[in-house]
Formats: C-alpha cells, sequence, structure tokens
C-alpha cells in the first residue's frame, strides 16, 4: 500500500465511504483536537521541550517523530498531564487541558512507551480494573472482544507475569481502547513487536481512523511505519519542532528520491557519473543507485538507462520519510559518520 | 471515589504478598499460645517474682492476660508489616510502571492519592481485627477469662473481668490510630521512590530514630519528645490503668488518664492529616517520569 | 508485819491467778470458735496498698478446721499479704502451747478490752508474739497485733454483728507497713517514669490495708478438701 496521504487514500476508498466522509466533512467542519502552543518543558540543566507549537485535526493520524531524547516522551506526557509544562498552552476538543482535565482525559486513550500492567492479575482482569478507572463498567463480551482484537484472546485468564513484551504492549493498546476514546495517543506501540505484530498495529491503526473516525497520535522510531499510516507527521530535533505538515506539503516533487536496479549496477553507476545525470547522484547505502531529481524527470531517465543497453530491472521513486527525517534532524550527521 | 477505593483494595487483595502479615501475626500468635499453655507456669512465676510476699490467687495467665502480652510484643512489630504495604502504594505503582497508566485517567492525583491512603488504612485496620481475632478472641477460648493483673513502672493494676472487654475495644482502636500513622509516614516516603524499598526501610528508620530520642532522658530533646509521633503510639496501654479513690481502691470502668489518651490520639490524627495532605501536595505537581 | 506477811504470801498468788486468767480467757475464746467446724463466707475484699491498684470485690471465703482457709475472688484474682488474711485469730487460739499474760487494759471501738500477750511454745510456730485485745463480756477478740516468722507484722481488727455468737466477724481489716515490700517491678516497656524515685520511697513507708466485710456465713454445711486446693 502506498503511503496514506489523503490524496492516495481517496484513491482507495470507495464512493460510499468517499460520499459519507464527505458529507461529515461538511457537517462537522475539522477541528483541531490537539491545539499546542509554545510549549516548554525546563528540568534542572535541560531544555526538554523547547516552545513547541503543533496542531493535529479531528481524523488524523499523526505521526509524531524525533530521535531518542528529541522530546517526544516528554511531549506526550504533558498531554496527559503526567508532567507539568513549563510554559505553553494545550487545548484539547477545544477545552484548557489544566482546567478541564477530567473531561479532556474521558475522551482520551494512551499508550506510554513499554506499558506495564498490574503482573499478578491476569488479562482480563487487569482490562476490567482499566476500564473502572476510566469510569466504565464493560460486560464480559466486551472484555473478550477488546482482547481478541489485539490478538489476546486465549491468553486472558493468564497471569501478566507470563506475557511477553509484545503481549503486554497490545494488552495496553487493549486498555487503552477499552472505553472507546475520541483520541488516542500511542507513544511508541511497536516496541517488542514481531513483524506480524508491527503490521496488526498498522491495521488497527488505519482502523481505527478509517473506520472508527479516530484521531490517533503516534510516535514511533519505525519510520517505514508511520509513512505508511500518518496523514500529517512532526518532526521534532532537540526539543523544537523542525518540520510538520502533511505528506503532500513535505515531499517536494522537483527533490523526490529515485531508486535505481539494473542487473549490473556498478557498470550503470560509472555510465551515469559520466552522464548529465550526475549531479542528481546521492551517496548509496546499499546495492542499488539513488539519484534525486524533479518527478517529471524519471520517465527520461528511464529511457537514458534503456538507450545505454543497460538492463533495468526497476526505476522506483520514493517518498521517503527517513531521509526527510534524516535531512531535517541532526541524525544525517551520524549516518554520514557510519557510511563514511 | 468509593470506585476508586475498591479498585485500590482490589489490588491490595490480590497481591500474594499482603497475605504475608496475616500469616506472620497468625504464627506468632499461635507460637506464643503453645509456648504459654505448655509452659505458662514458669513464665508466670517469673512475672510475679516482684510478689513473692504477697499470695496471689486466680487465674492470672487468663486469655486478657496473655492478649496483653501480645500485644505488647506485636504491636512493636506490626509497624514494619504495615509499611510493607504504605511504602509499597505509590513507590511500587512507579516501579511496575503502572503508575503512569492510572495516573492518565480522569481521575485527579488527590482523588487517587487519598483513595491509596484510604485502602493503606484499610488493610491497617483489617489487619488490627485478625490480630484482635487472633490476640482476643482465640485467647479468651484457650486461657478463658479472668481479671487482668498489669503491671505499670511503679504499681500493679488488677481490673475486673467484667471491665476489660471495652478497654481492649479502645486499645485497639488506638492502636489503629498508631499503625494508620506509621502508615502515613510510610505513604509519604513513598511519592518520593520508584521502588518499594527505600520507603519502607525509611519508615522503619524513622521509627527507630525517633524511638531512641523518645526514651533519651536528656533535657534538650525533652522539649521535642510531645511532638514525636512514637511518643504516643504506646498510649494504647493507657486503657488498662484506673482511677482509685482516696483510699488506692480502683475504680471499675474509669481510665486513670483519659486525658492523656485524647491528647495522644489528638497528635497522632494531625501526623495522620498532615503527612497525608503534605503528599497529595506535593504529589500534585510531580513530573511522572517512571 | 503479820499483815506484811500474809501480803506478800497472798500477792504473789494474786498474780498467778492472774496469768491464769489470761489463759483461761484465750481458752473462752477458742471454745466459742470451736462452734465453727467450717464456714463459707461472701464478701467484699478492698485492698488499700498503695503500689496496688485494684477495685473493690466479691469473694469467697472458706474455712475448715484446724486451719484450712482459703479466699477466692470469682473468676478474678486476689492479692493479699503473706500469711496476713490465712492467719486468723482461730490460729491463734488454737496453738498448741503457749503462754498467755496480761498486758493491762484498753478500749477498741467503745468496747473495754483485755490486752493478752500470746507466745507460742514451740520456737517453729510462724506465730512469734500475737496480742490480742479480747472484749471479756462478750468473748470475742477486737483487735490482734501479729508477728510472724517470715511475714512480719500486722494489725487485725475485727468488727462484730449478727455472727457475734460464733465469733464470726462482719469486718475484717488487716493492716501493715509496706516498707518492707518490694514494688513490682513489670516487666512492661513503659517508657515514662511518672513517679520519681523519692516519691517511691514515701510510697514505701506507707501502710497497706486489706479490709475484708463478710455479707453472710453458712456455717457447719460441709467443705470439700477440694475447695482449699
Amino acid at each position: 500500500m502506498k503511503p496514506g496521504s489523503i490524496p492516495f487514500y481517496l484513491l482507495f476508498v470507495n464512493v460510499a465511504q468517499l460520499s459519507t466522509l464527505t458529507l461529515q466533512i461538511l457537517i462537522a467542519p475539522m477541528q483541531n483536537i490537539i491545539s499546542v502552543t509554545g510549549l516548554t518543558k525546563q528540568f534542572k540543566n535541560l531544555t526538554a521541550v523547547n516552545n513547541l507549537s503543533f496542531s493535529v485535526n479531528d481524523g488524523d493520524v499523526y505521526g509524531f517523530l524525533g530521535q531518542n531524547g528529541a522530546g517526544k516522551s516528554t511531549t506526550i506526557r504533558m498531554l496527559l498531564t503526567l508532567i507539568q509544562p513549563t510554559a505553553g498552552s494545550i487545548n484539547m476538543f477545544g477545552l484548557d487541558l489544566q482546567k478541564s482535565r477530567r473531561q479532556v482525559l474521558q475522551q482520551t486513550g494512551a499508550v506510554i512507551e513499554k506499558p506495564d500492567v498490574y503482573k499478578y492479575l491476569s488479562a482480563r482482569e487487569n482490562l476490567k480494573l482499566f476500564a473502572a478507572l476510566s469510569g466504565i463498567k464493560p460486560t464480559q463480551n466486551q472484555l473478550m472482544a477488546q482482547l481478541d482484537m489485539v490478538g489476546l484472546s486465549g491468553r486472558e485468564n493468564d497471569k501478566v507475569k507470563t506475557f511477553s513484551q509484545g503481549m503486554k504492549q497490545r494488552l495496553g493498546i487493549a486498555i487503552a481502547l477499552i472505553h472507546d476514546p475520541k483520541l488516542i495517543i500511542l507513544d511508541e506501540p511497536t516496541n517488542g513487536l514481531d513483524p506480524q505484530g508491527i503490521a496488526d498495529i498498522r491495521n488497527l491503526i488505519l482502523h481505527l481512523s478509517r473506520e472508527k473516525g479516530k484521531t490517533v497520535f503516534v510516535s514511533s522510531h519505525l519510520l517505514s511505519e508511520i509513512e505508511q499510516v500518518a496523514t500529517r507527521v512532526l518532526i521534532i530535533d532537540k526539543g523544537k519542532k523542525v518540520i510538520e505538515g502533511s505528506a503532500q506539503e513535505l515531499f517536494d516533487p522537483s527533490q523526490t528520491i529515485v531508486e535505481v536496479d539494473t542487473l549490473n549496477n556498478e557498470t550503470t553507476l560509472a555510465q551515469l557519473q559520466q552522464s548529465q545525470w550526475q549531479a542528481a547522484l546521492q551517496p548509496r547505502r546499499s546495492h542499488t543507485i539513488i539519484l534525486k531529481l524533479n518527478r517529471t524527470s524519471i520517465p527520461q531517465l528511464h529511457i537514458w538507462l534503456v538507450q545505454q543497453g543497460l538492463q533495468v530491472l526497476s526505476v522506483q521513486p520514493r517518498h521517503s520519510l527517513e531521509d526527510l527525517f534524516l535531512q531535517v534532524t541532526s541524525g544525517k550527521q551520524h549516518v554520514e559518520a557510519f557510511t563514511n | 471515589m468509593w470506585k476508586l477505593l475498591q479498585i485500590e483494595l482490589y489490588k491490595i487483595f490480590r497481591r500474594p504478598r499482603t497475605y504475608i502479615a496475616f500469616g506472620t501475626i497468625a504464627a506468632l500468635i499461635i507460637i506464643l499460645q503453645v509456648g504459654l499453655k505448655l509452659d505458662g507456669q514458669e513464665y508466670l512465676d517469673f512475672m510475679l517474682n516482684s510478689l513473692s510476699k504477697f499470695d496471689v490467687s486466680g487465674t492470672v495467665l487468663n486469655g486478657y492476660m496473655v492478649c496483653y502480652v501480645t500485644l505488647q510484643m506485636l504491636l512493636i512489630n506490626v509497624p514494619l508489616l504495615v509499611t510493607l504495604i504504605a511504602g509499597d502504594i505509590i513507590s511500587g505503582e512507579a516501579n511496575m510502571g503502572t503508575l503512569r497508566f492510572m495516573l492518565g485517567k480522569p481521575y485527579s492525583r488527590s482523588q487517587i492519592l487519598i483513595a491509596k491512603f484510604l485502602a493503606a488504612s484499610i488493610y491497617t485496620f483489617l489487619l488490627l481485627i485478625w490480630l484482635a481475632i487472633f490476640a482476643l478472641l482465640l485467647n479468651l477460648v484457650i486461657f478463658g477469662t479472668g481479671d487482668l493483673m498489669i503491671f505499670k513502672s511503679s504499681y500493679l493494676v488488677i481490673i475486673n473481668h467484667d471491665d476489660i472487654f471495652w478497654r481492649y475495644i479502645g486499645a485497639f482502636c488506638f492502636a489503629f490510630l498508631s499503625m494508620t500513622t506509621v502508615a502515613a509516614v510510610g505513604f509519604l516516603l513513598s511519592i518520593f521512590a520508584e521502588n518499594s524499598i527505600g520507603p519502607i526501610v525509611g519508615t522503619m528508620s524513622v521509627i527507630i530514630f525517633f524511638t531512641v530520642i523518645s526514651t533519651l532522658n536528656i533535657p534538650m530533646y525533652n522539649v521535642i519528645k510531645p511532638f514525636l509521633f512514637v511518643t504516643h503510639m504506646n498510649v494504647w496501654k493507657e486503657f488498662f490503668d484506673q482511677k482509685a479513690d482516696a483510699h488506692n481502691v480502683g475504680i471499675p470502668g474509669t481510665l486513670q488518664n483519659p486525658q492523656r489518651i485524647i491528647s495522644s490520639a489528638l497528635v497522632l490524627l494531625a501526623h495522620i492529616v498532615g503527612l497525608v495532605s503534605l503528599a497529595v501536595y506535593i504529589f500534585k505537581k510531580k513530573d511522572i517520569l517512571s | 508485819m503479820k499483815k506484811m506477811l500474809i501480803l506478800l504470801f497472798t500477792v504473789p498468788f494474786c498474780f498467778l491467778a492472774a496469768a491464769q486468767d489470761m489463759t483461761d480467757l484465750v481458752k473462752k475464746v477458742k471454745t466459742k470458735l470451736d462452734q465453727v467446724n467450717d464456714y463459707e463466707a461472701t464478701g467484699v475484699l478492698k485492698t488499700d496498698i498503695v503500689f496496688i491498684k485494684a477495685p473493690v470485690s466479691k469473694i469467697k471465703v472458706y474455712f475448715k478446721k484446724p486451719d484450712k482457709f482459703r479466699l477466692k475472688k470469682d473468676g478474678g484474682i486476689s492479692i493479699l499479704p503473706k500469711g496476713g488474711v490465712s492467719v486468723t485469730v482461730t490460729n491463734i487460739v488454737d496453738i498448741a502451747s503457749f503462754v498467755a499474760l496480761a498486758a493491762g487494759e484498753s478500749t477498741v471501738d467503745g468496747y473495754p478490752v483485755k490486752i493478752v500477750k500470746v507466745l507460742p511454745s514451740d520456737e517453729n510456730n510462724e506465730i512469734v508474739l500475737a496480742t490480742l485485745y479480747i472484749d471479756e463480756k462478750n468473748v470475742l477478740v477486737r483487735r490482734a497485733t501479729i508477728t510472724t516468722r517470715e511475714n512480719g507484722t500486722y494489725d487485725v481488727s475485727l468488727s462484730y454483728g449478727s455472727y457475734s455468737n460464733y465469733g464470726l466477724p462482719d469486718k475484717v481489716v488487716f493492716s501493715f507497713n509496706t516498707k518492707d515490700y518490694k514494688l513490682p517491678k513489670g516487666i512492661t516497656l513503659e517508657f515514662d517514669d511518672d513517679v520519681k524515685s523519692s516519691d517511691m520511697d514515701k510510697l514505701k513507708n506507707k501502710k497497706g490495708k486489706v479490709e475484708i466485710t463478710y455479707s453472710s456465713y453458712t456455717i457447719n454445711k460441709g467443705i470439700d478438701d477440694s475447695v482449699f486446693k
């Protein structure tokens, strides 16, 4: 599936769903579910979050990206009132978070990195307990349905101390969703999950967003996963916003990354280096050849390669979030240090 | 709040380590009962050694007496058992990683903290009920009833058998206040730690430290003694003394020093309110980084 | 001269006659008390000892000839000075061999009494010396001061009422000096000693009293020996 920005998404939605979506947008104008202004958190000698402002629209799958220590978890904890901001304001559902904490959190479900639950209770007991904390009393069927959704049916009566980290992650997600919140905050939801688990989470996020109309705020290190689900992205670095926007806004067509793969990439590279394409060549990170050029030039490149007698396997344009990420954060220098 | 309290009690009593305290108390009391039942006479002789010029008749080693001896021994150790839960109540959640889950829910921190403290108090109460069942009721069954003979520091008190039971009710109520104060200390320390060893050790250290100060007869420390909660924790013993008339005849149904009981109870209550309020105040502002 | 000789011979006989009177008086008291083979009495015990704070207690007292005595508090504890309460007037008058010497006269509770010093002949007797204040007219001992070998000296005051015909008192008060009694040192962990050492010395010098007020006697109905175990 192509990266889930709004134009691509619409291609895969049938007409009936499109009508419903349009109606919803017309009836309820898009609102900010989260609106953060000038958010700052100062610990003793460290400014973890520095004058951060962003907004999350209703229905967004909002990717929140940054390196380790960039301030993501601190920001998320401030959204959940676990940490007091030093400065700035947070509005959620149009309400001031400080003044309307209860109403806001009743509509919010969250999983914070490596969630843990009560090890001496079973999965079902934990879910029931946290449901009670959220103010609801689910039936046994509802509890089972929730556990089934995250792939834990059959383990509902097992004590959590027997669970792997991945299973605890799934249970954490079930707990976050048990009270059917409008906003779901996921901090590193794929931690500890195997590839199937990661795919499950991705599909779950898409399901919550597209079928349930939830707003999902997700931070992750797996940029490739975010790329596939996020409608909008915020990248922070050293506590500051670096870039924010939809995929459409962020990826410049004139700076499209193209990946070329042929039967003999060394020969192809040598020929490209002596051609008009030389300036577009980018450092290689694998066996394929990377160029950065205008999107409209891709067909010309394809034709030139064939004319040179090179046996082309693929010419693939990439909207790489990873590339964007490395470009805008200080991560790039670390990658270059490794590759050099 | 009631729902929160139910949840906290559920968590406490679903945890296996909670029952260590109950088991320990039962085991200790049973050992004491067996020992006194089999070897009670020697113990009695030792106790009555200072009354060699008197004829003491009647059932001295009865259920009320054994209960008093039991309480004397156990009420020094019960604080540790109380601290096992109270000291763990926040720090344990931080250690488990569940604290951030809890605090991200709609309930306010004040509500959560007060519910947790109430749950710890109820645990303490149930522990004392358990102690009462084993130390008082079971001892009455095994050793029977009788008058209670208590050695005070400079005199002997004999309380009629029909004038004792209400005193034990009072003593247990006071012991509850004392143990709840210990729970409040553990509770306060618990908010600063991310594992329960620190608050548990810290609470016991505070008790030992203040107990040593309160037993020293150094004038400069006498000033602070009335304000130390440990000074007041043993005042449950005042329930086992009675006023005497001009002829030194004990007056049943009276307390020698009711004022002391009331003032000590108020000091302990003030400690509880102060410590819990401080815990709530600090915790409300605390950044949860665990 | 003749008159002086008569006086010289008769006065010793008068003295002899007086000594015999005391033994007879004591024996008269014994005869009266001998009517009682056993009794069970109900009463109230009051302990007025400065370092014992005990309430008034209902008690039962059992006696069986010659010297079985037992005081029981129903379901309770009684503390009595050793050798005091249990050594009754009966014990004194029952002494097999004794010397009873007149020691004057006095008044006790408004009753004229003869003071009789009783010295047991047996050196091993628990009682070393007893001073009886005997109401000769009613053949009742109103007061006694008893010095024992092991348990010091104490006073006994007796008042009589409806059972005076049997020589059984309505009220007995035992008084003794607490100076020689050890103050009980408890095994309690009392951290605050309210009583300072100088006060404790004052306490020691006071008198202790045990008072038994009898409400009824059941006399000569038989009492099993097991009661005295």
